[in-house]
């Protein structure tokens, strides 16, 4: 299993994303990003890296875990013509919401109009990929603590999994001891 | 594993293996008839089952396209995906959680027990509790159901433990591991749970009933078994006379092929076995097989459900251990009330972090989501799962427009919520609320309805013809050599998890298929 088809099939399940007809790609031209793109430009790559960031803001992830979001998009953009023109023809309309592009909006700002975009395939495109993006992700698992899966070492049967003790146990009667 | 030749007419076609079908496939070769068991998944194993959720979604749900209308929230949060049920061999019983709850005498009495409830299609079913006591014992020692057949309960983990301390606070009395076809200790050549947490993912120690490795090897142990995996039924045929004589399927390499039947049993779960017999109209019967009523599709039921999930200040870790080992059943007793009719029962339930993120708040984005995901680890939640009100207009229907793979229409599935699936849902969150805040939750959240794992009703069994597809064994009234061997059987829903009642139906109906083909009758 690829990753990408997962962020497609995550992407489909949640949103079921449609595709604009036609747009016209901005024009962008940061150094960061040259030589690192498939099908997006610069300034495409990073809106979407700031609209990334605005989506699901954890204070402890860096923006390694939003770039690969931008990678995801990029990468399928790069195969699928409707994607690579669902997201030039979102980040135009996106810059378009306030009264200066949307990467240089303060994060308030930022908020308002992603609200104005939130019912958008392109909106969904980015939120659904980013869905299974970040929360697919091992090390944001680690972070935010979540374990996942035991059959590695046995189950929780003998890890854990009835190691809450600000409560009192049941009695056997509700909850039998293991046997 | 037997394997039949395509023009052998004295065969019984079972289409699908999950519960119902798989059930039946083992019952009929048990019995010594001849089943040709077709599949439309592939074949997996606990060996290729990962405890991955998005891996295990894309190699076991039912992906093929459909759509979903009306005024639930799925339409909106879900359009594409309606139902979370499976294509492989097994069904959904390898994503299923295992609670396996009989239906309550009442419930079998719908209609005469809610006559209150305005605008529902409501019906008794043709067959009552005492019909049906010696078929859920069949099951539940078949299934190795907990607290049944002296077999112990499972142990509770964390997620149960916060259930029970804040259930009992707020008064209720029935609080317990529940009664799940899972292996509390080993059974039937079945290892005991390890407490995996990944249930819903294809269970890898085999603890879980599933036909995939119970009824299926002991049907192919008989060598009268002959399982067509990958292989999608596409219509069923029929004679001039109108008894069916075979289906027509696609195989893995996309050849038609014709295999004949003596019967042909119908068990894809509620959308696929509709959509299936709508698809086989024909000029004998331009509204499809076994649909003089026009109830075929009609009366889809998914249970009225939610979630409520709730933050504390410690600890939970409520992903690890048995998903639904925990219920309060004091909601689902018969009692008019609390301003709705019928019941609900309240189980556990656990997402990862991964599907939490997709669930929790469908669409959801944001600042204060993100902070409610980063509590993951101080989170209990629990499932509600409630009686639906049975509606004509809730229906499986064939897409105007859009075909599938093989050029036949996809199904819509149509639900709007009844006024009483509304205050009960309300009212179950608000109960499940209270249990939380009893063991002092920070913050609860009530969650939408994911898309419908129980789907029911769009076949539903009746008295008469006139009100439904098939009679009180599941055979069509107008077909006597056809019939319903699923959960679209329910003539209504009830508020228990449906395998349990899927599982004594196709026993049910294997002695009745076994005598009246010995009769001669079919």
């Amino acid at each position: 299993m690829k990753r990408r088809e997962f962020l497609q099939k995550g992407a489909l399940m949640v949103a079921g994303a449609a595709a604009f007809a036609s747009g016209a790609a901005a024009v962008g031209a940061a150094d960061q990003w040259s030589g690192k793109l498939k099908a997006l430009d610069a300034r495409q790559a990073e809106t979407l890296l700031k609209m990334a960031r605005q989506l699901f803001p954890h204070e402890r992830l860096d923006d390694s875990y939003y770039l690969n979001v931008v990678h995801d998009l990029d990468d399928e953009a790069a195969t699928t013509p409707a994607t690579a023109k669902l997201i030039a023809t979102g980040v135009a309309n996106l810059d378009h919401q306030m009264s200066a592009r949307f990467v240089s909006l303060p994060p308030d700002d930022q908020v308002i109009a992603l609200k104005k975009i939130q019912d958008t395939p392109f909106f969904e495109k980015v939120r659904g990929t980013e869905l299974v993006s970040l929360y697919n992700n091992h090390n944001v698992w680690e972070i935010i603590g979540y374990q996942g899966a035991s059959y590695r070492f046995g189950g929780y049967l003998h890890h854990g999994f009835d190691d809450l003790d600000w409560l009192p146990n049941p009695p056997e009667s509700a909850s039998p001891k293991p046997t | 594993m037997a394997r039949y030749d395509y023009k052998d007419d004295s065969v019984a076609v079972i289409i699908g293996s999950g519960a119902g079908g798989g059930t039946l496939a083992n019952e009929l070769c048990q019995k010594g008839l001849k089943v040709v068991l077709i599949e439309a998944g592939a074949r997996q194993s606990p060996i290729t089952f990962r405890n991955d959720e998005w891996f295990a979604f894309k190699q076991l749900a039912w992906l093929d396209k459909r759509t979903a209308s009306g005024s639930w929230r799925i339409a909106k949060d879900f359009p594409n995906l309606p139902a979370w049920t499976c294509k492989t061999v097994g069904g959904t019983t390898v994503h299923w959680a295992g609670a396996s709850l009989r239906l309550q005498e009442h419930e079998f009495k719908a209609k005469t027990t809610y006559s209150s409830a305005g605008g529902a299609n409501l019906l008794d079913w043709p067959i009552t509790l005492a019909d049906m006591e010696p078929y859920y014992a069949k099951a539940e020692a078949k299934m190795g159901v907990t607290r049944t057949n002296d077999i112990p309960g499972l142990p509770g983990n964390n997620n149960f433990k916060v259930m029970y301390n804040g259930a009992t606070r707020v008064g209720y009395k029935t609080v317990h591991t529940g009664r799940m076809a899972i292996n509390s200790r080993p059974r039937d050549r079945r290892s005991a749970c390890l407490q995996l947490g990944f249930c819903f993912q294809g269970c890898k120690s085999g603890a879980k009933w599933s036909t995939l490795y119970t009824e299926i090897p002991k049907a192919e142990t008989t060598g009268r078994l002959d399982l067509r995996q990958e292989a999608q039924v596409l219509q069923i045929l029929h004679d001039k006379h109108g008894k069916v004589t075979g289906v027509l399927y696609a195989d893995k390499n996309g050849q038609h092929v014709e295999q004949k039947a003596r019967i042909v049993c119908v068990a894809c779960n509620s959308i696929e076995s509709a959509r299936l017999l709508l698809n086989s109209a024909s000029s004998k019967f331009p509204h499809g097989l076994a649909n003089s009523s026009g109830q075929v599709g009609k009366n889809y039921m998914r249970h009225a459900t939610g979630s409520v999930f709730a933050i504390f200040k410690q600890p939970v870790h409520m992903y690890r251990g048995t998903v639904m080992a925990g219920i309060i059943t004091d909601e689902a007793e018969l009692n008019t009330k609390r301003g709705f009719v019928g019941g609900f029962e309240m189980e556990t339930i656990s997402l990862g972090l991964p599907f939490a993120a997709a669930f929790l708040k469908p669409s959801g984005w944001g600042r204060d989501y993100v902070r409610i995901l980063e509590q993951y680890p101080n989170m209990a939640g629990m499932w509600i799962v409630g009686e639906d009100m049975p509606r004509e207009t809730n229906a499986v229907t064939l897409h105007p427009t859009l075909k599938d793979h093989w050029g036949l229409p996809i199904p819509d599935v149509h639900y709007d919520d009844h006024p009483n699936d509304v205050a009960m849902r309300n009212y179950a969150f608000k109960r499940g609320a209270a249990v939380y805040d009893a063991v002092g939750a920070i913050q609860t959240i009530e969650v939408p309805p994911y898309p419908s794992t129980h789907n029911m009703g769009t076949c539903r069994m009746s008295g008469a013809p006139s009100d439904g597809v098939c009679n009180k064994w599941g055979q069509t009234h107008d077909i006597r050599n056809l019939f319903i061997s699923d959960g679209s059987q329910f003539t209504t829903s009830g508020a228990e998890n449906p395998t349990l009642t899927i599982v004594s139906l196709a026993i049910r109906q294997a002695d009745y298929i076994a005598s009246e083909s010995a009769r001669r009758n079919i």
